[in-house]
C-alpha cells in the first residue's frame, strides 16, 4: 500500500470499518458541574464494549448552565448498543442504578431520535406514588421525591437506529510516552466532537483485538499483528521503529459525528508530529465486508 | 397577510354564541355566508352581518376589532394552529373546549373562561370572571391541558377541578382557588383571598404569599425544587411575574390530606 505522509506522521492507506447501533443519551443536570459529571461518570462507567458490558457509553460534552433546561451544570451522556431493546434495558438499568442514586441530579432527553424509551415512566415507580407528573410544554416529566429532595425526570428521551459504532484509529509510536502524548491530544480533539464519544478508559483502548481466537468460544484475542512485543514471531504489522500502538474508538449519533470525530482525532495527531508524537496512524478494519460504514484515513486527511 | 377580521359596528343587543366563528369553521365560507351566520340566542335574530363588517384575510387568524361582555363561546373547540384576537372584552366561556391555538383577549373575560380547555394557550390582559378553567355545571374535570394566562384578577373558584395544564393568574385571586383540582398548575402572583385548594388531589398551588390553609394542609418545609426553575424557564417569556416566583425558594405544604393528599401548596418563603 502506498503510505501518505504528513508533518512527517505516516498515514496507512487503509480505513474504519464500522458498524450501525442504536444510540440514545440523557443530559444529566446538578446543583454543580461536579455532581452533574459525577452522575454521568457513574453512568458510563463499565460501558467500553458492548461484548461484554452490553453497551459503549461515554461523556459527549458539559453543558454550560445556560444551555441546559433547568439552568443548573449539565453533562451529556450518550449510550449505544447493538439493538434498541438493548440500549433501552441499558438505559434504564444505569438510570436507576447511577443516576437516580445521584444526589441533586435530574434528567433530560437530549437525542432527537426517530424512537422514544421511558425512562421516566420505569424510574417514576420508586417514589411508591408519592411521585408527581408535570407536563411543560408538551413534554412529561416526573418528581419522584429522595432523600435530598426530588429527583426530577424526563418521562421519555429519543433513540436514534442511525448511530454508528466502532470508527477508530490506531496510533503508533516509537515509546509509550509519546505514543500516549498523541493519543491524548487526539482524545481532547475528539472531545470537542458533538454526538460523538470515545467509550475506553479515558477514550482509548491499549487492548485492541482481532475477531477469532485460537481457543475455542473465544469470539475476540488480542491483535497480534500490532503488538510490538510480538513482532518478530508472528506476522507483523509493525515496522522496527513502533514501540507502543494504542487505540481510540469512536461511536457517533451520526455518520457524519463519527467522522468528524476521527478527523479531528487525526488532525491533532498530524499537527503535533513524530517527534514529539506518533510515527503512524492506521486504522481496523474487517476486510470492509462485515461493516457497512468505511472511514478512509486517506479521505479525512488535512 | 392581514388577517380575517370582524369589526363592530355596534353592541349586541342580545348575548351571543361566536362559537361558529373559529378559523376552521369559517373556511370555504363566502363573506356572505359568513354574514348570514346566526349568532343570538334568543327567537330575536341576530346575525353575523348585523353586528360586525367582515372583513376578509388570511384565515390562520381571526381579529375581531371591538369586544362585549355578551361574546360567548368565542375559540370555543379551537383547534391547533389558529389564532383569535379579541380588542375588547369577551363574555362566558372564552376558548371553551379549545383543542389548541391562541386566544388573546385585550380585555376582560366572563365566567367560565377556558373551560374544559384541552390545550389553547389563552391570554387575557384584563380580568376575568368566576370558574376560570373550570368544568360546566355536572361535568367531572375542568381544563386538561394548554395554559392560561391572566394579567388581571380573577373570580371565584378558578381552577376548579383542573385536570392538568397551567393556570396563571398575575392579579389576585377570588374566593376557593383551586378546589377539587385533580392535577396540573396553578399560580397565582396576586394575594389567593379565601379558602385555597380545598379538596386538592394532585395538584400543584403556587402563590406568592403564605398564609393558613386549614388543618388539611401539612408544612412540608421549604426546598429548591429543580421542576420549578425548568417551569421558571418555560413561563419566562409568557409571564415573568410568575417565572420570578418560581425562581424563589418555596415553602410546600403537602395536601389536601383529607382526600387523596398528593397535591401541594407552595409560597414563595
Amino acid at each position: 500500500m502506498p503510505d501518505i505522509i504528513r508533518n512527517g506522521v505516516t498515514i496507512d492507506d487503509n480505513f474504519a470499518e464500522a458498524f450501525p447501533m442504536s444510540g440514545t443519551g440523557i443530559l444529566i443536570t446538578a446543583p454543580n458541574a461536579k455532581w452533574a459529571r459525577q452522575a454521568a461518570l457513574t453512568m458510563t462507567g463499565f460501558a467500553t464494549s458492548v461484548i461484554g458490558c452490553g453497551c459503549e457509553a461515554g461523556i459527549d460534552r458539559e453543558v454550560p448552565p445556560e444551555e441546559t433546561p433547568d439552568g443548573r451544570p449539565g453533562v451529556r451522556a450518550l449510550l449505544f448498543a447493538m439493538s434498541s431493546k438493548d440500549a433501552e434495558k441499558q438505559l434504564v438499568n444505569r438510570l436507576g442504578q447511577c443516576v437516580l442514586t445521584c444526589p441533586g441530579s435530574a434528567v433530560y432527553s437530549t437525542v432527537d431520535g426517530e424512537f422514544e424509551i421511558k425512562v421516566g415512566d420505569a424510574v417514576r415507580q420508586f417514589g411508591d406514588k408519592w411521585q408527581m407528573s408535570k407536563v411543560v410544554d408538551d413534554r412529561r416529566y416526573w418528581r419522584v421525591p429522595v432523600m435530598d429532595g426530588e429527583f426530577f425526570c424526563e418521562g421519555k428521551v429519543g433513540l436514534t437506529k442511525k448511530s454508528v459504532g466502532g470508527g477508530n484509529l490506531l496510533i503508533m509510536g516509537a515509546d509509550w510516552d509519546k505514543t500516549m502524548r498523541a493519543t491524548e491530544a487526539a482524545v481532547s480533539a475528539i472531545d470537542g466532537v458533538a454526538d460523538a464519544i470515545a467509550p475506553f478508559p479515558g477514550g482509548i483502548v491499549r487492548s485492541g483485538s482481532k475477531v477469532g481466537s485460537k481457543y475455542k468460544g473465544m469470539s475476540a484475542s488480542t491483535n497480534d499483528a500490532y503488538c510490538p512485543t510480538l513482532r518478530g514471531v508472528t506476522k507483523s504489522e509493525l515496522d522496527a521503529d513502533i514501540g507502543c500502538v494504542l487505540e481510540i474508538v469512536i461511536d457517533g449519533l451520526t455518520d457524519k459525528a463519527v467522522s468528524e470525530a476521527m478527523r479531528a482525532g487525526l488532525h491533532a495527531i498530524i499537527e503535533m508530529g513524530p517527534e514529539q508524537g506518533a510515527k503512524r496512524v492506521g486504522a481496523g478494519n474487517y476486510g470492509g465486508k462485515l461493516g457497512p460504514f468505511h472511514y478512509h484515513l486517506k479521505e479525512l486527511l488535512p | 397577510m392581514k388577517p380575517f377580521t370582524f369589526t363592530l359596528r355596534q353592541e349586541p343587543p342580545q348575548r351571543v354564541d361566536l362559537s361558529a366563528l373559529t378559523p376552521d369553521r369559517l373556511a370555504g365560507k363566502s363573506v356572505a355566508q359568513i354574514e348570514a351566520i346566526e349568532i343570538g340566542v334568543t327567537r330575536i335574530s341576530t346575525k353575523v352581518g348585523d353586528l360586525f363588517k367582515v372583513s376578509e384575510g388570511e384565515l390562520k387568524t381571526v381579529r375581531f376589532e371591538g369586544g362585549s361582555s355578551r361574546f360567548d363561546l368565542l375559540g370555543a373547540k379551537l383547534l391547533p394552529g389558529f389564532e383569535i384576537h379579541v380588542e375588547g372584552d369577551v363574555g362566558a366561556q372564552c376558548g371553551r373546549l379549545a383543542k389548541g391555538g391562541r386566544i388573546t383577549v385585550d380585555g376582560n373575560a366572563g365566567p367560565h373562561a377556558a373551560s374544559g380547555n384541552l390545550g389553547a394557550e389563552l391570554e387575557i390582559k384584563g380580568d376575568v370572571g368566576d370558574f376560570l378553567a373550570g368544568p360546566l355545571a355536572g361535568e367531572l374535570a375542568g381544563m386538561a391541558g394548554g395554559r392560561v394566562i391572566v394579567r388581571g384578577k380573577a373570580g371565584a373558584r378558578a381552577g376548579d377541578r383542573l385536570r392538568r395544564g397551567i393556570l396563571v393568574i398575575e392579579g389576585d385571586a377570588g374566593e376557593d382557588l383551586g378546589a377539587r383540582v385533580i392535577a396540573g398548575t396553578i399560580l397565582v402572583v396576586g394575594e389567593a383571598k379565601g379558602r385555597v385548594g380545598y379538596l386538592n388531589k394532585r395538584g400543584s398551588i403556587v402563590l406568592a404569599r403564605g398564609g393558613c390553609f386549614g388543618s388539611t394542609y401539612v408544612d412540608c418545609g421549604a426546598h429548591e425544587l429543580t421542576f420549578a426553575r425548568l417551569f421558571a424557564r418555560s413561563l419566562r417569556d409568557h409571564s415573568a411575574p410568575a417565572a420570578d416566583l418560581l425562581s424563589r425558594r418555596l415553602r410546600r405544604y403537602g395536601g389536601d390530606t383529607a382526600v387523596y393528599g398528593k397535591g401541594e401548596i407552595l409560597t414563595a418563603d
